[in-house]
């Protein structure tokens, strides 16, 4: 059954970003030329394609971590300076502020946006108890484990209550079980919040189940291979992975990312 | 267990005694057996009691207070003027590109090679002394400090300003603290240079007091025990100012490399 690749997300419903003629040069060849993309709100979107076709390069471009060289990227029709978002890095141990504590470093970007003290002071508390952090959040963050690091940065990137989060492969410094323990994490931050989420990943696994759609990009210059939708209820777990609706979609996907690769 | 059984097991754990203990055992034995002429080497134990008595008699005091001081107002004028600049050459490569030549050219010029210039810009007094171990220091503070601050990790930056940070609040949050292992390793280095300088200093352009003034005035009337003596006493304040400049850099940058 062949079905027609789909270039854009469904414009039913008001996106939460809209990209237009996006364009990307790199030491003179074209990364992205006239890409256009709506990232629908509310939604988990994966993004996953071959190596070097920018899957990080698109995010930190929306998030406006790196200039484009054209086209329009507006969030509701705003700038992203006026927008406000969480990032997560790949590597956390370069993401914190070492010099502080855990506690301090969530509470940094509520500073930066200059809430009162005791507003702030909710806010932490509140994230604490709503991601049940068990550890203590007094110690630096070299003096956690990976994941709890991992963890930390991601409330940090929560705490300013984002319109849009970030994720650029955060589980690849994680080892297996501290990925599990963060994947787990970011569903449930993603069933509370109903935030937006951009997650790149180089997993096909990950990025399909925790996705609403998977994005799967070509080689460069980068286009919109197809986008997959997968519809599993939330909460998704173990036996989603070997559902045949999430088999079904990981195969389609890799169909598709196999089908680009050799292109 | 006994409070000795335990320094005792502390001593074999971290051996740092050994080293001392085998330059004792050497110098005693070159002494001793006659390996290096008396006229050149005296035993160790009238070497260190004639440092004792340097000590309690109060005649070391002065000339070492008089080398601390200098040494601690050059690392004082070399820091006030030193890390500000610093900052400023890291904080932009084009101005540290522009100015990257003149600062190797005068890193690598032995600052003594400065004494004339020095001594006829602020003539025979501490003024002089002070200023080139000054200048010697500013130029390894400032190097340092720059390259802190032009090696602060780029994703710390980045997180700070994809909250929102502004830029001066990126420096002063982040790039500041980024900066401060490197501005102390060039602050430690800065008051080993000031010592060095002083001590050529006090030696060779002449000095009321200070131990580079003691060990050439020792060697002059060849009382070498006094000489040695001497030279120990400013190898431990050396040694002080290291171990000191190390313990605050422990103590408050333990997340440093983190």
């Amino acid at each position: 059954m062949e079905t027609v690749a789909r270039q854009n997300f469904d414009a039913g419903k008001r996106p939460a970003i809209t990209i237009r003629g996006l364009m990307k040069t790199f030491a003179g060849s074209p990364l992205y030329n006239g890409l256009d993309l709506d990232i629908p709100k509310g939604r988990f979107i994966s993004v996953f394609g071959p190596n070097g076709c920018g899957k990080s390069t698109l995010i930190n471009l929306i998030s406006g971590l790196i200039p484009t060289d054209g086209g329009e990227i507006l969030f509701d029709g705003r700038g992203v300076a006026d927008v406000t978002i969480g990032y997560v890095f790949q590597n956390y141990r370069d993401a914190l502020f070492p010099w502080m504590s855990a506690r301090d470093n969530i509470d940094y970007p509520l500073k930066v946006r200059g809430w009162d003290a005791a507003r702030r002071q909710r806010r932490v508390d509140e994230l604490i108890a709503q991601f049940e952090v068990g550890f203590d959040l007094k110690r630096r963050p070299f003096e956690l484990s990976g994941g709890q690091q991992q963890l930390v940065s991601i409330l940090r990137a929560l705490a300013p209550e984002p319109e849009v989060m970030f994720l650029d492969e955060p589980f690849s410094a994680l080892d297996y079980e501290m990925t599990l323990f963060i994947r787990e994490k970011l569903q449930t931050v993603f069933e509370q919040t109903g935030v937006t989420m951009l997650l790149v990943s180089h997993d096909l696994e990950e990025a399909v189940y925790l996705a609403d759609h998977v994005l799967l990009l070509t080689k460069r210059p980068t286009q919109v291979a197809d986008i997959i939708d997968f519809a599993a209820p939330r909460p998704r777990n173990d036996a989603t992975l070997s559902a045949p609706d999430f088999v079904a979609t990981k195969a389609r996907s890799l169909a598709i990312f196999q089908r680009e690769v050799r292109r | 267990m006994s409070r000795l059984a335990s320094w005792a097991q502390a001593g074999l754990r971290q051996p740092f005694w050994v080293g001392p203990l085998l330059i004792f055992a050497v110098w005693w034995l070159a002494a001793a057996g006659q390996w290096i002429s008396p006229k050149l080497l005296p035993d160790p134990v009238s070497t260190l009691a004639a440092l004792w008595t340097s000590v309690t008699d109060g005649s070391l005091a002065g000339d070492f207070a008089g080398t601390l001081g200098r040494t601690l107002a050059a690392f004082a004028v070399a820091a006030v003027l030193g890390v500000p600049t610093g900052v400023v050459l890291g904080s932009d490569t084009r101005i540290y590109r522009s100015l990257e030549f003149a600062i190797d050219f005068f890193r690598s010029t032995p600052a003594t090679a400065m004494f004339p210039l020095f001594l006829l810009i602020f003539g025979i007094g501490e003024e002089s002394k002070v200023g080139v171990a000054a200048f010697s220091a500013w130029l390894v503070i400032v190097f340092n400090v720059a390259y802190g601050v032009m090696n602060a990790r780029p994703t710390r930056i980045l997180a700070a300003r994809v909250m929102g940070a502004s830029r001066a609040r990126i420096f002063r949050d982040v790039m500041f603290f980024e900066s401060l292992p490197q501005t102390c390793v060039g602050l430690r280095l800065g008051v080993s240079y000031a010592l060095v300088v002083i001590i050529v200093a006090e030696m060779f352009i002449g000095s009321a007091n200070g131990m580079g003034r003691r060990i050439i005035d020792a060697q002059q009337i060849f009382d070498l025990r006094q000489m040695y003596a001497s030279i120990i006493a400013t190898g431990c304040l050396g040694y002080g100012l290291n171990l000191l400049f190390l313990s605050i850099e422990r103590r408050f940058l333990d997340w440093s490399g983190r």
